[in-house]
């Protein structure tokens, strides 16, 4: 199932805000990734494709355990035993990094695609200046270069996230949590990549920092033209900060649109009620109250994934798994609720 | 009637002991909360990392001791309790936390912890009638004994633990209910359902909340007053529509700027955001406005006192800030 993104020449009402076709950086086609349990394998990332183009921020969000780190670690070739990558081709640069073993895979690893990890605040070594662990990086990748040069990079890196120089000589512990996370932020663009995963990037930091290393990610995305992958359950961070989204369940990823398009309008329940539960400080609410369970990951669903949950089940979900299929301008979704022009049919 | 818990001029320092060379860590200053007893209500005690809220749970739970002040309930003071009423304390004031998972020990089904309470507290005389009051608990959580209590905790989601915990607390039939970041590790999808059980505790049961958090949407959703902490002082207090709705504190006006927007079109708005290094906070103002290092408005004074809470709205809505100093502002 390739998610090929077609759009409808008719409908010109969304503004197409991303990159053309061909500037494709990562091409993902039907990822899974199994963990092997006594009792069978878990479909921890079934059947994932997508596709992220140079200079744009994708968004991937889900309930813990729907598979978005998962997916990361795949793309970063990390996943450890009992985890393996089960089948797919992840394509980045039209390098499938499946297939890289040893220095090959080494070396692209930083140098084109680099992890900003979950929790800055134990990802430092604590023994070491922030300056040695960006020059360990360079030097690594790069080899002998001189101690001045380097110093006038780092610095840079540096000032690039909104870091003052005096970071450079200090340890870990003596920053705070949002200047490790941008410390973080600075060591994943030490080396130029063209595609950085963020993995919840903000998650322990409280809202004025979170908004500051926001702000740093989108700076850095404008400046580098790199390309980001952000996974997230905020829903709010989100929208500040992603170009598309794509919303993951089970493993599968059920909905994915342009930003604006998908909290203008939400096709698949599980997307609904996402955007429902988010608490505002604007108006007050009835909570939503939802109940369900995740079905069983270790067997093969027949038919959608998201039927125990999914307050309009109706037959045909429990028999046929839904296709992803592009219903707008680039707004995909894997639900039978909707025709192929986005009419809903019942 | 005594109030439920009344916290007057709570003051915890850490560090400073008598070898000890490093600055001290004022962690909460002069703090005053009240809490009636009846209608029972949910007050959220808010603010960034490190701004103290932990502390005052630590304290009200009885965890750690006060360098100097006074927390008394219902007419009693914490420090001076004698073992008997320090039992019956620690009955009536139970405690929900942040981290579901590490709250149960592996090793046992999840029953133990219902096991355990009933034992302590010798609440049931068979073990039917312990059978009964777990069931009774759990249906108020909406769970089912038969499909949980004989499961370990990791069979259990995070939603399922934490929703035992306030079955666990429910139990007890506590006056007070310290929750402790209890939906920040929870889903949002789920979320919404353990907000669901403290209205319901709230309004059925005449159950009072601590409730502390960062999060100040959902505080906005459930809380009926709120205090925002910053670096162990009250910056802002009264009703939570009322201060959210219409804040006054320049650190508040920041923190709700910053919320993010759950709308593409919405960008992160007012005043650029600032934050200070760590080593800056804390030792740097000995005298005057903790937030003057970051604070878009400041003037000289800010400097020179601490600001006293002066009211700024209706039903004791109070922000520490010279801005709003009537009587200053007449002089000059």
């Amino acid at each position: 199932m390739t998610t090929a993104t077609t759009i409808n020449p008719a409908d010109t009402a969304m503004v197409d805000r991303g990159p053309a076709e061909q500037d494709t950086i990562l091409d993902i086609r039907n990822l899974q990734v199994f963990y092997s349990t006594p009792t069978g394998d878990v479909r921890a990332v079934d059947n994932v494709s997508f596709k992220v183009q140079r200079g744009e921020i994708i968004g991937l969000v889900g309930e813990s355990g729907c598979g978005k780190t998962t997916t990361a670690m795949a793309i970063l070739r990390l996943v450890q035993p009992p985890g393996r990558i089960a089948g797919g081709e992840i394509n980045l640069d039209s390098v499938n990094l499946a297939d890289l073993e040893g220095d090959d895979l080494r070396e692209t690893r930083w140098t084109k695609l680099s992890l900003i990890p979950q929790g800055a605040m134990n990802s430092l070594n604590p023994v070491m200046r922030i300056s040695s662990q960006i020059k360990d990086t360079i030097r690594t990748h790069e080899g002998k270069i001189s101690n001045r040069e380097l110093k006038e990079r780092i610095l840079q890196l540096l000032q690039l996230v909104g870091l003052p120089s005096r970071v450079y000589d200090m340890y870990p512990h003596e920053l705070s949590g949002g200047m490790k996370q941008r410390a973080c932020i600075a060591m994943a663009i030490a080396l130029d990549p063209v595609l950085v995963i963020a993995d919840e990037p903000t998650s322990a930091l409280d809202v004025v920092v979170q908004r500051v290393v926001g702000e740093t990610l989108l700076d850095v995305k404008e400046r580098l033209g790199v390309s980001m992958i952000v996974i997230g359950h905020d829903m709010g961070l989100m929208a500040q900060l992603v170009d598309r989204l794509a919303v993951m369940y089970a493993g599968r990823i059920v909905e994915f649109a342009p930003v604006e398009s998908i909290f203008n309008e939400q096709f698949h329940p599980y997307t609904q009620l996402l955007i429902e539960s988010i608490p505002s400080i604007k108006e007050k609410k009835p909570l939503k109250l939802t109940e369900g369970l995740t079905h069983d990951l270790r067997t093969d669903m027949q038919g959608c994934i998201f039927q125990l949950r999914c307050p309009h089940v109706m037959d045909i979900c429990r028999e046929e798994n839904p296709p992803m299929r592009a219903l707008r301008n680039r707004h995909e979704t894997a639900c039978h609720l909707y025709d192929d022009d986005g009419v809903r049919l019942h | 009637m005594a109030p439920l818990l009344d916290i007057k001029k709570a003051t915890k320092i850490y560090g400073g002991g008598m070898l000890s060379a490093s600055p001290v860590t004022v962690a909460l200053q002069d703090y005053d909360l009240t809490i009636e007893e009846s209608p029972a209500t949910i007050t959220t005690i808010a603010g960034e990392s490190g701004s103290g809220k932990s502390t005052l749970a630590n304290l009200v739970l009885g965890f750690t001791d006060l360098t100097s002040g006074q927390i008394i309930y219902r007419g009693r003071n914490l420090a001076e309790m004698t073992a008997q009423e320090r039992i019956d304390y620690r009955r009536e004031v139970q405690a929900v936390f942040q981290d579901p998972y590490a709250v149960y020990n592996p090793f046992y089904r999840v029953k133990h912890v219902f096991d355990l309470i009933i034992r302590n507290f010798k609440m049931a005389s068979s073990k039917a009638e312990a059978r009964d009051m777990i069931e009774d608990s759990l249906n108020v959580v909406g769970m089912r004994g038969e499909e949980v209590l004989e499961k370990y905790p990791h069979q259990l989601s995070g939603g399922q633990r934490q929703r035992m915990m306030m079955a666990r607390a429910y139990m007890l039939k506590p006056k007070l209910i310290v929750a402790d970041e209890p939906v920040s590790m929870v889903d949002a999808s789920l979320r919404a359902m353990i907000l669901d059980i403290m209205l319901r505790l709230r309004d059925e049961e005449g159950m009072s909340f601590l409730y502390i958090t960062h999060d100040l949407s959902t505080a906005y959703q459930i809380g009926d007053h709120i205090y925002l902490l910053y670096q162990g002082s009250v910056a802002e207090s009264g009703e939570t529509a009322a201060v959210i709705e219409n804040p006054k504190h320049p650190y508040v006006q920041l923190l709700l700027d910053s919320i993010p927007v759950p709308d593409p079109s919405v960008k992160w708005g007012g005043d650029e955001a600032t934050t200070i290094d760590d080593e800056e906070m804390r030792v740097s103002v000995d005298s005057g406005c903790r937030f003057y290092p970051r604070c878009t408005q400041r003037m000289d004074r800010c400097l020179e006192a601490t600001p006293m809470p002066f009211q700024v709205g209706a039903n004791n809505h109070n922000a520490s800030c010279f801005l709003y100093d009537e009587e200053a502002k007449i002089l000059a």
